[in-house]
């Protein structure tokens, strides 16, 4: 309990923005699919990069939300701690890079694949709140050790 | 020739959005449930998870720190116990009590076990559980 307490950082963003961001990564995501495109993966695995490094709220698409549609939002701020959204842009990150380690490899059936498991993920945040954090962090710890 | 690789490269998608939405909906309906337990195994003592046992029952929730329910699991729970002096809540970090973890089956988190007055687990929510459930799961232990 008392680690909880220590780890506790004081950064709190708006849940809905992650959300938000995750509806558009799942539009980019699913054109990249379909249409093999590298610049396409390219871009969102900078997005993920910023998302897992900087943090959610500094990625082209938090920036979208705050400028256009936060303001245009009836519903109230919803409280999040930064890591669990960071946490799942990290994973995001790793099948991005596999992704485009795929294409330019000429492995294109390694970047379906890892492409498929981002898009997956991403649309499962988007349409029915999944927490990848809850689900997975503690499966890779118990593996793991 | 152009239709064929269409073809090819939509199928993925149609898997994936697929599978997705079936798991999705089978997330959304069993996240948050309190399922009965058979009582079976050993007892746990106030000791292993760090906290005293309430001498009607106690909510053992397991947190960690990449987990968003986790904190409306808290607020929820701690709620509930403060108007029921004979039950308790202890809050467990999951990354740092991993045998314990691995010895009750914790797979997520949040993960709150119902333990009755002996210490044994008659019910377990995995997710965050709604209110009406957990009052209802609380009666239920005698």
């Amino acid at each position: 309990m008392t680690t909880l307490e220590k780890n506790q950082t004081p950064v709190v963003i708006d849940a809905r923005g992650p959300r938000f961001s995750a509806a558009i990564t799942v539009f980019v995501l699913a054109t990249a699919l379909v249409t093999q495109s590298l610049p396409l993966i390219t871009f969102q695995l900078v997005v993920f990069l910023i998302g897992a490094t900087k943090g959610p709220q500094f990625t082209p698409y938090a920036f979208l939300f705050k400028s256009l549609i936060k303001p245009r939002l009836k519903s109230e701020f919803v409280p999040e701690d930064v890591r669990p959204p960071r946490f799942a842009q990290a994973v995001g990150l790793i099948f991005a890079t596999i992704a485009v380690a795929g294409l330019l490899s000429g492995a294109t059936i390694v970047f379906t694949v890892a492409t498929g498991f981002a898009l997956a993920a991403a649309f499962l945040n988007a349409a029915f709140n999944y927490c990848l954090g809850c689900e997975v962090y503690l499966l890779l710890l118990r593996a793991r050790r | 020739m152009a239709q064929t690789t269409l073809v090819k490269s939509f199928l993925p998608i149609l898997i994936v959005l697929g599978s997705a939405a079936a798991y999705g909906l089978w997330y959304q309906k069993s996240r948050g449930k309190i399922q009965a337990k058979a009582i079976s195994g050993k007892a746990l003592t106030a000791s292993i998870i760090g906290g005293d046992l309430g001498s009607r029952a106690t909510l053992v929730q397991f947190s960690s720190a990449f987990c968003t329910p986790c904190r409306a699991t808290r607020t929820l729970l701690e709620n509930v116990v403060a108007d029921l002096s004979d039950v308790r809540h202890v809050e467990i970090d999951a990354e740092t009590n991993l045998e314990l973890v691995r010895k009750l089956d914790i797979r997520s988190t949040p993960t709150t076990l119902i333990l009755n007055s002996s210490g044994l687990e008659v019910g377990r929510a995995v997710g965050a559980p709604k209110r009406d459930q957990v009052f209802a799961a609380l009666a239920a232990i005698k």
